[in-house]
């Protein structure tokens, strides 16, 4: 089939659709408008819904309720608007509703400004919202994976009955690539918790509340159970020159993509940098981050935050080998050359390994 | 009469499973509350329409956050305030459905004003029995939007004053002014004869729904004997000669007999028209041009498209990029967005490439194209050495300073004029960097071109446009473009 030429912020209404999602709500948010601009465009055309909320707080509900009747239903924001969503996604982990909720971040704290950032990593893939749950996280690094993980995103949500997010940045949401559609999704399972008002649903209750604190504790044990089967199952990565690398670079989204750059040109240097690039935030790849630990002298985060996921790499390693950090903040996106420079100084250091763990430390915050 | 509270309508659940504790045959509401009443009302109209099975009962969080106790029908739990905003959700996925949102007067009007407000406002067609009973009943007797002015309660130590905390809010007279709603009335708890007339309000307003008219919300004065600190009898008459003083009973508006029912078709799409509808093989490249050969120098090129808005910047960027495409390279297109794309000037990079790329914003710029001065000025030092830049020398009065570059002077404005439209400048860049790089063949320019542009009286205009570009270089093409006086 032919391909398109999509924005990511299209591609994501396109894989939304293609899932069989039945319903959009949404309110306007740069950079992520697009999206709600695609859903009031396609939704009506396939017999769907689209509606633009009152806000935020509106739009997260309104999914919370097409989600309690079985259907597929999605809603997108960028940092602000997540904010206001998060006492709903708290609900919806609760209830154990599947929805797909994108992010398409932007500079923060506050207004911020609207340049793509990496900083919602701590609310999404951490919680964010009250209560101990925990949301599948995906980062798309292109406009074909906008699609296609959209399209994945229903299906973990749906199977696991927790809500899925899209976690990615403004460049990802706004630049186009060539993309081809997958074909629909058929034969999506009913859910028999749904509550439809129909005969058979009408015992149903979707609900968050545990009144006495031992169901609860019990709620919140299924749940985290839940989440160990998620941690053991649904892990997703891709990893580039990893087989003989010294120095593992780690990055998402946007990120991920200057870093392919920086080790195509680090390894015409003779550098022996790869990449890992996590997929699924949510479960984290823990395991696959220890076994490149193994091998590599040093592991090199970068992130367009204050160093977000630097943490959980940290904690998958536990001190095992050397985790360096990069970060830029505010919406300035690093360039190939920077990261390059750090990559160089880190690199001479190795070969000199009597004072390199000393001499290099977290100053590499935009140094 | 109300009936005893032991013979259970048929929408209500005969023993109380989801109750915690013993007894499961009684509510969990105060003695003398009004929720307990209102919650048979509702199930005694259930049961007359028969709409038991198609119901969804949303509970909101206030005393009445467990009615799915008690209602034999579906039920959700929504968060404080947001009732409408999940009714809406339900509502618009099954329209078939009765969806009932239950809502206190903290719940409703205060946390939840924006919620109610929309709903009411999209006229969704849906049932709200909004329960105002002047206080925060669940939390411990605080003040409610609508708690009255003097009213003392353990947020309003010394009484409501206006002052402080303004004045209570009458949620029916508020949204009577919306065009939406179809019916808004205020009823009491209070003797027999208001207890019917709740009664009938509560038919009318779950009738309205049946029938597909719209928005009906259903105000009811209710004692709260537990809050106000009264006996319930005491509560029923403070409703009766007190809060009724404030709360005017009666209906607010009424638009029953004209509001036409809606009619909502639901149709299923097949696989293959979803595929069509979401533009699988409208503009896609369903056939693939050859590349051509390409010099190494002009080889992946990475290239930057700067002007002012209004110059066709980041639909000539999506030009180069779907051409691209239809050659079979890998290609990137990311624009600047936001607020500076309205201040006037716009900028785009495009990556064309035999590999998959990494970084859309690429490491240098092998090409340039600047279609103003300041566009020239901002990215000129950014090429790399033996970079190509594309001046628009119609608007670009200096010549590029750098001397370790190939540039070609194009007068795209000009031409474009000749052509008969300014604004097609963009394509004359175009042309004139197809014929430079040759890295894409002309006709599949020629197509892309005809296939993005949506106004077809265009069609003609490009292809003259994109000509002219791309005789103006060949033309040229004796002269030695390195960068020297032109
Ligand atoms: C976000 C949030 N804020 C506050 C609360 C605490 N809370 C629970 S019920 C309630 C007030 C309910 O009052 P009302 O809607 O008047 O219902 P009533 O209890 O009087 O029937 C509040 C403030 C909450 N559950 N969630
Ligand atoms: S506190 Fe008031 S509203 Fe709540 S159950 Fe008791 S009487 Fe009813």
């Amino acid at each position: 089939m032919g391909k398109l030429f999509l924005k990511g912020n299209e591609a994501v209404i396109r894989g939304a659709i293609l899932a069989g999602c039945k319903a959009y709500y949404g309110y306007p948010i740069t950079p992520a408008s697009e999206i709600t601009e695609a859903a009031a465009k396609y939704f009506p055309l396939v017999g769907g819904t689209f509606l633009q909320a009152e806000s935020e707080v509106g739009a997260i509900n309104m999914t919370y309720g097409t989600a309690s009747t079985g259907q597929r239903v999605m809603t997108a924001s960028s940092g602000p608007g997540l904010s206001l969503k998060q006492e709903g996604i708290s609900y919806a982990a609760g209830s154990e509703l599947p929805i797909v909720i994108v992010d398409i971040m932007r500079g923060g704290p506050g207004l911020g400004n609207i340049a793509p950032e990496q900083s919602d990593y701590n609310q999404m893939v951490k919680g964010g919202g009250h209560g101990n749950y925990k949301l599948i996280v995906l980062a798309p690094n292109c406009v074909q994976e906008m699609c296609n993980l959209t399209m994945l995103a229903f299906e973990l949500a749906d199977k696991y009955r927790n809500p899925a997010v899209i976690l990615t940045d403004g460049f990802i949401g706004q630049m186009m690539e060539p993309v081809e559609l997958p074909n629909p999704i058929e034969n999506i399972p009913v859910k028999n918790w749904r509550v439809d008002g129909t005969v058979v649903t009408k015992k149903n209750l979707i609900s968050s509340i545990y009144l006495d604190p031992d169901e609860l504790e019990e709620h919140n044990i299924k749940l985290q159970t839940k989440y160990r089967k998620i941690e053991e199952s649904e892990v997703r990565f891709e990893e580039i020159y990893t087989e003989d690398a010294e120095i593992i670079l780690i990055g998402y989204g946007i990120v991920s993509r200057i870093l392919q750059t920086v080790i195509e040109e680090a390894r015409a240097e003779g550098i022996k940098a790869g990449l890992l690039r996590p997929i699924s935030l949510f479960p984290f790849p823990k395991n696959k981050i220890n076994q490149l630990a193994d091998k590599a002298k040093l592991l090199f985060v970068c992130e367009m935050s204050n160093g977000q996921m630097v943490d959980d790499v940290r904690l998958a390693l536990n001190g095992k080998k050397p985790v360096k950090f990069y970060g830029r903040m505010g919406g300035v996106v690093p360039t190939t050359q920077e990261i390059l420079n750090k990559l160089r100084i880190l690199n001479a250091s190795l070969q000199n390994e009597d004072n390199f763990v000393d001499s290099l430390t977290d100053s590499y915050l935009k140094i | 009469m109300v009936k005893d509270i032991l013979e259970k309508p048929e929408s209500f659940y005969e023993i109380f499973e989801r109750k915690s504790g013993s007894n499961k045959l009684t509510t969990h509401y105060c003695p003398g509350c009004g929720h307990g009443v209102i919650h048979k009302l509702i199930a005694e109209a259930m049961d007359e329409f028969g709409i038991g099975d198609r119901a969804v009962m949303i509970s909101p969080v206030g005393c009445s956050v467990f009615a799915y106790y008690y209602f034999d029908c579906g039920n959700v739990q929504a968060p404080h305030g947001r009732a409408p905003a999940v009714a809406t959700g339900i509502k618009r996925a099954i329209p078939d459905s009765i969806v009932i949102s239950y809502q206190g007067d903290g719940d409703l009007a205060g946390i939840g004003g924006n919620e109610i407000l929309h709903a009411a406002n999209r006229g969704e067609n849906i049932t709200v029995f909004f329960v105002n009973n002047a206080i925060y009943g669940m939390t411990g007797s605080q003040m409610a939007p609508t708690t009255l002015i003097g009213q003392k309660t353990t947020t309003t130590p010394y009484g409501r004053s206006a002052r402080n905390e303004g004045y209570p809010i009458k949620v029916c007279e508020l949204l009577s002014s919306l065009e939406a709603p179809v019916y808004l009335e205020r009823v009491a708890i209070t003797d027999a004869k208001n207890v019917m007339k709740v009664r009938k309000a509560i038919r009318k307003g779950l009738q309205n729904q049946i029938e597909g008219k719209g928005f009906s919300l259903i105000e009811i004065l209710s004692p709260c004997p537990t809050g106000w600190g009264m006996k319930p009898v005491d509560a029923k008459n403070w409703v009766d000669e007190v809060l009724m003083k404030t709360f005017q009973l009666g209906v607010f508006k009424d638009k029953t007999a004209e509001a036409a029912p809606e009619i909502i078709e639901q149709k299923e799409f097949t696989s293959d028209e979803i595929l069509k509808i979401l533009g699988a093989s409208k503009n896609g490249s369903d056939f693939l041009y050859d590349k051509p050969e390409v010099k190494i120098n002009y080889q992946n090129p990475r290239i930057k498209i700067s002007g002012f808005g209004g110059q066709g910047i980041l639909f000539l960027g999506q030009l180069l990029s779907q051409s691209a495409m239809r050659s079979g390279y890998y290609t990137t297109w990311l624009p600047s967005y936001g607020p500076e794309v309205r201040g006037g000037t716009a900028n785009c990079h495009i990556i064309i490439s035999n590999n998959r790329i990494g970084s859309p914003l690429g490491a240098e710029t092998d090409v340039l194209i600047a279609m103003n001065l300041p566009s020239l000025d901002k990215f000129e030092n950014d090429v790399r050495k033996d970079g190509l830049i594309l001046v628009n020398s119609s608007l670009i009065s200096r010549n590029v300073k750098r001397n370790d570059v190939e540039v070609l002077y194009v007068p795209a404005t000009e031409l474009a004029d000749e052509v008969g439209n300014t604004k097609v400048a963009n394509l004359v860049m175009l042309g004139a960097y197809t014929a430079k790089s040759k890295i894409f063949s002309h006709d599949c320019v020629l197509f892309t071109a005809n296939e993005t542009v949506k106004k077809k009286e265009f069609l003609k205009v490009n292809e003259e446009a994109f000509r002219k570009g791309m005789e103006y270089v060949l033309n040229n093409k004796h002269k030695k473009i390195k960068n020297t006086i032109l």
